[in-house]
């Protein structure tokens, strides 16, 4: 399998890789909108779904009615939903865009997973070398770009769909984004400020991020600094990057562009079947790869723990089973460390929602250009002036 | 490989370039305009400059066509009808096709860098970061911070011209 892999041209190893892609961010995506409906109930105390069920699974004894009771079946039954009920085209939209913007919002969304690393493996030398399909030295520009195209989504399904509710969505959306872009730039700024030590070859890089933030205790001293995950470092920075984060994914409390007690669904309120799913899908696929990104920046990727980075607890489980120190063994134990780091941000996300009343539009504007502006710009002076200081 | 994928994203760079002049609905002529900048970037990355391919997809495709977008849509042009081009006076004509005539001449027989072992074994600035964060603070110092004022004072001017100052005196 693998030779046949390597291989084969690097037309069809591109696609599969980028198949891989869809295949894991696709349903994913679609597990979280099952377990937003299932948080959203926990926290108002219903039961939630919990009907739909595959006959086989039911008879398993406990098992069954246990992961009935869950939900798990209601993603099939919904993805079954959308794909096969009439997917009826409204007569007053403009066609061509109308069925352009779901396309254009699965897009930035599938294509920034590709510059961010998801784990790693440790090689002979014992380096960890990230596991990433594309390992750019310009990795948080690249996810910055490629996810800023994701408001064209927004703007054409709200202009597209010619009536008033999804315009005034897309307006919203889009002068949201452009406003919060600022503050999540320049949050992240201080970040790379002090992984980029003089001397040393310039670098973006997410998973350089990530490597900084492996560093053991080693007494207190200035070298201990590297064991700190970045979120105690640089408190305000995690902070003002959170909250653009949740303005720039569209959700709760900042989800203007389709709230839906005054614009109906805003933006895609015109929207039905799978169109309508693949905005949905879209806008977990984003959450999800804010969430790795927070992650991989500010809360040590796939270090499991501040001062104990994954090499440590390799050679921890390496005690109990030498198994542990294989590649793939290792690889899938970071992924893990990983995703579940970024699956607990995706429920603090929905915790947030399911908690926080909406902002009226004014706050969020003044939020943004007032607040978070100048705080992410003191931040940033701030810390230029530390590291100075700190630099021998 | 590498030649065959410049020369289709150049031309589709050209045809969408085309596209934003010729298209009369100002959303089409805008999106075609994002198409191209686009097309930019990934003759950028062809190139080996992925730095500049992405700081133009971020600033360029991601927020100023963005903002473009935007004003189309809030002020949506579609209302009004077409006012038909008044015909160019003769020497209009003649000028304007010289000119364009003689930039396109100039361009295809001037434009040719000598290709020297110097040329050659520079490296790109556009392709790392490093190079090119240290050009723009040596070199282009005073280029970048003349573009920011120039930038700046724009800003303002527009801040002056569109917004009412009725019944703030003091802001006056």
């Amino acid at each position: 399998m693998v030779d046949l892999y390597l291989s084969s041209p690097s037309l069809v190893q591109g696609l599969l890789k980028g198949l891989a892609v869809i295949m894991v961010i696709f349903p994913i995506g679609g597990a979280c909108s099952m377990a937003e409906r299932k948080v959203s109930a926990w926290i108002q105390g219903r039961p939630g779904p919990n009907r739909a069920v595959v006959p086989w699974v039911a008879w398993i004894p406990v098992l069954g009615p246990f992961l009935q009771r869950l939900g798990v079946f209601h993603v099939m039954a919904d993805g079954g939903k959308m794909l096969f009920k009439e997917d009826a085209l409204p007569g007053h939209v403009r066609k061509f865009y109308f069925v352009l913007a779901p396309l254009v919002a699965m897009m930035p969304a599938l294509t920034t997973v590709t510059t961010v690393p998801v784990g790693a493996y440790l090689d002979a030398a014992g380096r960890a070398v990230p596991l990433v399909l594309a390992n750019v030295d310009i990795g948080i520009l690249a996810v910055f770009a490629v996810s800023s195209l994701g408001v064209y989504a927004l703007i054409l399904a709200g202009w597209a769909s010619n009536s008033k509710y999804p315009f005034l969505g897309g307006i919203r959306a889009s002068a949201q984004l452009i406003a919060y872009e600022l503050s999540l730039t320049l949050s992240v700024v201080p970040v790379f400020l002090w992984i980029n030590a003089p001397g040393t070859p310039g670098t973006l890089s997410l998973s350089r991020a990530v490597e900084f933030q492996s560093g053991v205790w080693q007494g207190f001293s200035t070298a201990s600094w590297g064991g700190v995950w970045f979120l105690f470092l640089m408190p305000v920075s995690a902070l003002v990057f959170l909250i653009a984060l949740f303005a720039e994914t569209n959700r709760h409390p900042f989800d203007m562009a389709e709230g839906e007690s005054d614009l109906v669904g805003g933006f895609h309120t015109e929207y039905g079947a799978f169109k309508w799913g693949l905005f949905f899908v879209a806008e977990y696929a984003h959450m999800l790869i804010g969430s790795a990104v927070f992650t991989l920046l500010f809360l040590g990727g796939w270090n499991p723990l501040p001062w104990v980075p994954l090499a440590t607890l390799v050679d921890w489980l390496t005690v109990l089973t030498p198994l542990a120190a294989h590649p793939i063994a290792v690889g899938l134990l970071s992924i893990g460390i990983f995703l579940g780091k970024v699956l607990a941000l995706v429920f603090f996300f929905m915790w947030v929602r399911w908690t926080v009343p909406r902002f009226r539009y004014d706050q969020v504007m003044e939020l943004g250009w007032k607040k978070l502006l100048p705080l992410s710009i003191v931040n940033l002076l701030f810390y230029l002036g530390a590291i100075a200081a700190l630099t021998p | 490989m590498g030649e065959l994928t410049f020369n289709l994203l150049a031309w589709f760079t050209l045809l969408s370039a085309a596209g934003v002049v010729i298209n009369r609905n100002a959303v089409n002529a805008a999106l075609c305009l994002l198409l191209c900048l686009t097309g930019v970037a990934g003759l950028f990355v062809v190139l080996e400059a992925y730095l500049l391919a992405f700081v133009l997809l971020l600033v360029y495709a991601g927020a100023v066509v963005a903002l473009f977008l935007f004003i189309v849509m809030l002020l949506d042009t579609s209302g009004a009808p077409r006012a038909l081009p008044r015909r160019l006076p003769l020497i209009a004509r003649v000028l304007a096709g010289g000119l364009i005539a003689s930039g396109v001449l100039s361009f295809s027989a001037r434009a040719k860098l000598p290709v020297s072992e110097a040329v050659a074994a520079a490296p790109g600035i556009g392709g790392a970061l490093k190079p090119y964060a240290y050009q723009l603070f040596t070199t282009y110092l005073l280029p970048v911070q003349i573009l920011g004022f120039l930038l700046l004072a724009a800003m303002i001017g527009v801040i002056v011209l569109s917004k009412k100052f009725e019944g703030l005196e003091d802001v006056k």
